[in-house]
């Protein structure tokens, strides 16, 4: 039996029909998230089929497993959904980290179970929609959904009482700017009278949306900044800190980055080349700024969640600065990262997870040499922070390290300027994370570790970090697997003629006569 | 032709040896644990010599390398893990092997009464991995992985008492200040990938000496940048600090790490990229001028210092500095030269204070050392032999090899060349003189040790050790010892110059590596000055010996006078230049301020924030809708949902009109 045209639906669906199921079940015992496990886990083995049979060889630009059937006549809305190189190991990815936020869940949601299974698998149809899409109308109906649930999991289930704050803070961030960009979606339609992604993406390859650039780029700006505030991007980060640190553990490991990032790339360059082509100077500046920014604030915190946030901040700034340097490392390279960023936070964020299961506190000041009694636990932690620093041969090095090389190749004023800005963010990251790692697990006990008995992982929790960590190092070692697909869009979007000018006397010391462009491409692939 | 997949071996045996000890080690049995860490690092050292018996026999190839999978591919760019070895490798591969061996096995005595017995090992084959990779690797991206990866270790080791502060605080900093260096050698990558599409070794430095007309500009930027990358790991000012700080680690991972393997990386790579160096006069001449400085800078600081290890840290910064200064002048057979002595009698001069220490039950201050030649023979007597090494005293290895850097310093062209030079034998006066006052003040005069005080104590201030009372070191401490001893008296022949009668037989077997050198230019030389040169270094070495011996043996306490003489100096240099004192008031206060009073306030909480909270209206005024929001209302949703399309279609209909 051929899955290929089904297959989208079906992954973007079985989480909707396992919605619906729990919705109707009785709230009792394990029962809840045993079937939103097996959900997950369903789900996730049917976002395999995906890598298992994508065709690499197909050329940029083309949508494999794609499903396009009219379903509104007028206006005119198609059931239209395809994956290329760019959506499905982001598809894959969420596929992975859902099982593993039932999993986190297990124990600490303990009451309105039902209410908050139901919502996390309800988040996972909207992610994949988003993911799947090539209709803007199908697309956005998805992006609203993402909004509902994630509000109501902060809302409930958030640790503080700030929670409902957090919340609302993060539902008008997120929703002011989707309203505008409703209207260009709307804008679009009217102009071309279609709201079909590939079309779209032709018409803008062409010229042909429209020849009022200045309505032109009003709609790419109502594009951006809805993608921009949701990634987010430096300074519209103001939602981030709240809600990630009222957010429990399954939440924050989808709130962040991919959603935001994949939509920038997919419909802000497909159908606003030119605009973002234009914008991007300003976009490097505000990566290279968040990277330093994100990194110097995670510096300060004393609590770890808090940490973690502007942390992520950093991260999430690599990619904005990678995929907007136009240039095929910096584009590969972003994508690479949100991957990273997905794993890593996941790691990150479970952990400290397990640790405030453990001592009720994200407070590090009251943490401290617990090397000695949770030796798992400190395994993973130094591992995850390896993968976060950007250690060759982990996960985050390939990624990072292809952004900044971008970085340098872009020909934007100042790159090399912004370059040596973002890659002091590898000093930066190592301070904070080695110090948040000395903090918890090195030195004499901490107040909690003296007065809690220590409990290191169990079966569950092993569960949850062996797969994100062999990943982590898979990831690092054999990078090809995972960078073909991504890399057949990168070089499609990237105008890498390497146009830089790098003008070697300009910034360097006098007496060069080295000549402008010594570009010999030794990578053939 | 050799087979050369098993160089694969050489990294892969040490990783299977930190995965199994990592893993299973906790479980396994202390005999079990050091038979895995001994024969993971035992069997790369034998291929090792059975590669360099290969590589010497006549008409061998200068260099083989093998390819392996690859590693990074996007469409204009590829690294692959590859692995290359030419006659520089070799050297770097004999002394991380050998040395590393050697250091095994002394490790297995010094640490047997160490809780953490298994870590250690498992953390010491890990480094094994990094820095073999580190060597073989063919392309500036894979020396990064080893680079980098013997950080790693180096931060897990020196951690390894992780439950002192000063110790987790010390391998944060070697982690952090490592950075810094990295931060210049990742800049110096971009650049790199954006004028060659390369990594590889093989094509960036053959692009380069195809182009001989190509000088500075770039390539100094790209040096310069090495150079940062260098000076972090390598332990040169600026970015020296970290290294006394890792004395914190036990006692043989200084000996390993900290003296003979990871902080020479900054040399090689150096060396290795010496066809780019040898393009930018200017940042050669930065080189050398840094391990000038850093040489006669941390001979000071060494001068002075009260505990064993750090007179050896010292040491071990200013000696990187006289192979940092040898690389600068061009004179890269002697820096690897030096780097391989310096390897032998370090590793040996620390393995020794190892053992006074775990001799005195954990004392590292020299103030309550004394005495101890007859009581720990075999230590004092292997040693001396390593004292008299890097005294430059001959024909012991230090001697060759320094003398030949100071010659090559003199006879460069560059311009600072004479100043170098003396700067490098007032250094080596320096040298011989710390290298003695620790030799006397640990071995000679009155006993100042409490024995009573200290028995039962543990080394490294740690873990208490059964026996009590100054005793001999077990044969596997001092097995190690001999040897090194022996190579510490013989590791200079192999680079005697002629004019002393030898065939400085290292040059020739480097040769084929640095042949277009700068070295062809460096031949203003005479062998009588060569030989009055060396005349002088003998008679300065003497001089360090002869004061030393007056200060610490004939009138003990003149030091003290004197000191007490310019006290405010004195104190100074003991504290160091109170140069880390300095970047803390410098540096990280205020930027810890700034980001907590002008990010974190002012932009953080004020824009940002503030910016939501054009908000705290938009906030209350939607109150309707959180009221909405918090019963989680499923319904209402839907029905916000609905209300949103009714929206969008009335939109759509009315857009019509307006398109038209």
């Amino acid at each position: 039996m051929n899955f290929d045209h089904s297959i989208l639906s079906i992954i973007t669906f079985i989480p909707l029909a396992g919605a619906v199921l729990l919705a109707l079940l009785p709230d009792r015992g394990k029962l809840i998230p045993g079937v939103a496990l097996v959900v997950t886990l369903v789900t996730f083995l049917a976002t395999l089929h995906l890598p298992a049979h994508f065709n690499y060889s197909a050329p940029a630009g083309s949508f494999q497993f794609a499903v396009d059937v009219p379903w509104v006549a007028s206006p005119a809305i198609h059931y239209h959904l395809g994956v290329d190189g760019l959506s499905m190991w982001l598809i894959v990815l969420s596929g992975l980290l859902a099982p593993l936020g039932v999993l986190i869940s297990w124990n600490s949601i303990a009451e309105r179970k039902k209410l908050f299974y139901t919502l996390f698998l309800l988040q996972q149809v909207a992610m994949m929609g988003i993911f799947v899409s090539l209709d803007l109308f199908v697309y956005y109906a998805f992006w609203e959904l993402s909004l509902v649930p994630m509000t109501i999991l902060i809302a409930t289930f958030g640790r503080t009482e700030n929670r409902r704050r957090a919340a609302i803070k993060y539902f008008l961030y997120a929703f002011i700017p989707s309203a505008v960009l409703l209207v260009g979606i709307l804008w679009l339609y009217v102009t071309t009278g279609t709201f079909d992604v590939v079309q779209l993406t032709g018409l803008a390859a062409a010229h042909g949306i429209s020849p009022n650039t200045a309505a032109l780029w009003l709609v790419s700006l109502s594009f951006l900044g809805a993608f921009a505030v949701k990634v987010p991007v430096f300074p519209l980060h103001g939602w981030l800190v709240d809600a990630i640190s009222e957010a429990p553990t399954a939440a924050v490991m989808v709130l962040v980055g991919k959603l935001g990032l994949y939509s920038i790339l997919r419909f802000s360059f497909g159908i606003f080349p030119d605009q973002s082509r234009e914008i991007a100077p300003l976009l490097i500046a505000l990566g290279a700024i968040g990277i330093v920014y994100g990194a110097l604030l995670a510096l300060v915190q004393k609590d770890m969640k808090k940490l973690a946030a502007f942390g992520t901040l950093g991260h999430v700034s690599v990619v904005v600065l990678g995929i907007f340097t136009f240039t095929i490392a910096g584009i590969d390279g972003g994508i690479y990262q949100t991957i990273n960023e997905g794993l890593g936070g996941a790691a990150l964020f479970m952990l400290l997870g397990l640790l405030y299961e453990r001592y009720g506190t994200y407070d590090l000041r009251e943490f401290g040499g617990l090397a000695q009694q949770l030796p798992w636990v400190v395994t993973f932690f130094v591992i995850t922070t390896l993968s976060v620093v950007g250690l060759p041969m982990l996960n985050g090095f390939v990624g990072e390290f292809l952004v900044f090389s971008g970085a340098m190749q872009s020909g934007v004023t100042h790159h090399v300027g912004f370059t040596v800005l973002a890659t002091t963010g590898v000093i930066l990251t190592a301070a904070y994370m080695l110090t948040m790692v000395q903090k918890i697990f090195y030195g004499s006990l901490g107040l909690k570790p003296r007065t809690v008995p220590p409990r290191d992982l169990d079966a569950r929790e092993h569960l949850l970090l062996w797969p994100v960590a062999v990943l982590m190092l898979a990831m690092g070692l054999a990078s090809p697997y995972w960078m073909r697909a991504i890399d057949t869009v990168g070089a499609a979007i990237a105008d890498d003629i390497p146009s830089s000018p790098a003008t070697p006397a300009v910034y360097m010391v006098p007496g060069s006569n080295f000549p402008q462009h010594a570009y010999q491409d030794g990578g053939q692939k | 032709m050799m087979p050369t997949s098993y160089l694969w071996l050489l990294p892969l045996l040490p990783f299977a040896g930190f995965l199994l000890n990592g893993t299973l080690g906790r479980k396994l049995p202390r005999t079990l644990v050091t038979a895995i860490a001994l024969l993971f690092t035992a069997v790369p050292a034998a291929l090792v010599a059975w590669l360099w018996a290969g590589m010497k026999a006549a008409g061998a190839p200068e260099s083989i390398s093998v390819v392996g999978s690859r590693w990074i591919a996007i469409t204009g760019f590829h690294v692959d893990f590859a692995f290359s070895v030419d006659h520089l490798t070799l050297i770097m591969l004999a002394v991380v092997t050998g040395v590393g061996f050697l250091i095994h096995l002394y490790s297995a005595g010094y640490m047997a009464h160490e809780e953490g017995y298994w870590r250690f090992f498992a953390y010491l084959n890990l480094f094994m991995f990094f820095m073999t990779v580190l060597v073989l690797a063919d392309s500036f991206l894979l020396l990064f992985v080893g680079w980098e990866g013997v950080g790693l270790a180096s931060y897990l080791l020196i951690g390894f008492y992780f439950r002192k502060d000063s110790a987790a605080n010390a391998g944060k900093k070697a982690f952090i200040v490592n950075r810094i260096g990295d931060f210049g050698f990742l800049l110096a990558m971009f650049l790199l990938v954006q004028h060659f599409g390369s990594l590889t070794f093989s094509h960036v430095f053959s692009a380069i000496a195809a182009n001989p007309d190509w000088h500075g500009g770039v390539l100094t930027a790209i040096a310069l940048l090495l150079v940062v990358g260098a000076a972090g790991k390598s332990a040169q000012i600026p970015l020296y600090v970290w290294l006394p700080d890792a004395m914190e680690g036990p006692t043989p991972v200084s000996a390993l790490i900290h003296a003979a393997t990871m902080v020479t990386a900054g040399i090689y790579m150096v060396a290795r990229c010496h066809t780019l160096f040898d393009r930018s006069p200017y940042a050669l001449g930065v080189v050398a001028i840094i391990g000038a400085a850093t040489a006669i800078f941390a001979a000071s600081i060494g001068m002075v210092q009260h505990d064993i290890k750090r007179v050896l840290a010292y040491s071990t910064v200013s000696q990187l500095g006289y192979m940092f200064l040898a690389c600068g002048v061009g004179a890269y057979t002697a820096g690897v030269f030096h780097l391989m002595t310096h390897a032998f009698f370090k590793a040996l001069l620390f393995l020794g204070a190892g053992s006074v220490i775990h001799a005195l039950s954990g004392e590292q201050d020299m103030r309550k050392m004394g005495g101890l030649r007859t009581r720990i023979p075999v230590t004092f007597w292997t040693m001396t032999m390593g004292v008299v090494a890097i005294a430059g005293i001959p024909p012991l290895a230090g001697f060759f090899s320094k003398d030949e850097i100071l010659y090559q310093a003199f006879i460069s062209p560059n311009p600072l060349g004479k100043l170098l030079w003396l700067v490098g034998v007032v250094t080596a006066g320096m040298t011989s003189f710390y290298m003695f006052r620790l030799w006397f003040k640990t071995f000679f005069g009155e006993s100042r040790f409490d024995e009573h005080a200290a028995a039962g104590h543990g080394h490294d201030d740690h873990a208490s050790h059964g026996h009590g009372g100054v005793h001999e070191s077990p044969a596997i401490m001092t097995g190690p010892l001999a040897i090194l001893a022996l190579l510490s008296i013989v590791g200079g022949f192999v680079g005697v110059p002629a004019v002393l009668g030898g065939h400085n037989e290292i040059e020739h077997f480097l040769a084929p590596v640095f042949s277009s050198g700068a070295e062809a230019a460096t031949t203003a030389g005479s062998t009588g000055l060569e030989a009055g040169l060396a005349v002088v270094s003998v008679l300065v070495a003497l001089l360090g010996l002869g004061v030393a011996y007056s200060f610490y043996y004939r009138k003990p306490g003149t030091a003290a006078s004197l000191a007490s003489k310019a006290p405010a100096l004195y104190s100074l240099v003991l504290e160091k230049y109170r140069i880390d004192e300095l970047y803390n008031a410098v540096l990280i206060t205020p930027l810890l301020m700034l980001t907590r009073i002008v990010l974190g306030a002012l932009v953080d909480t004020g824009l940002v924030n503030g910016f939501g909270a054009l908000s705290g209206g938009t906030v209350r005024s939607f109150s309707f809708l959180s009221r909405r929001m918090q019963s989680g209302n499923l319904r209402s949703y839907a029905g916000w949902l609905a209300l949103g399309a009714a929206a969008v279609l009335v939109f759509m209909v009315f857009g019509r009109f307006w398109a038209h």
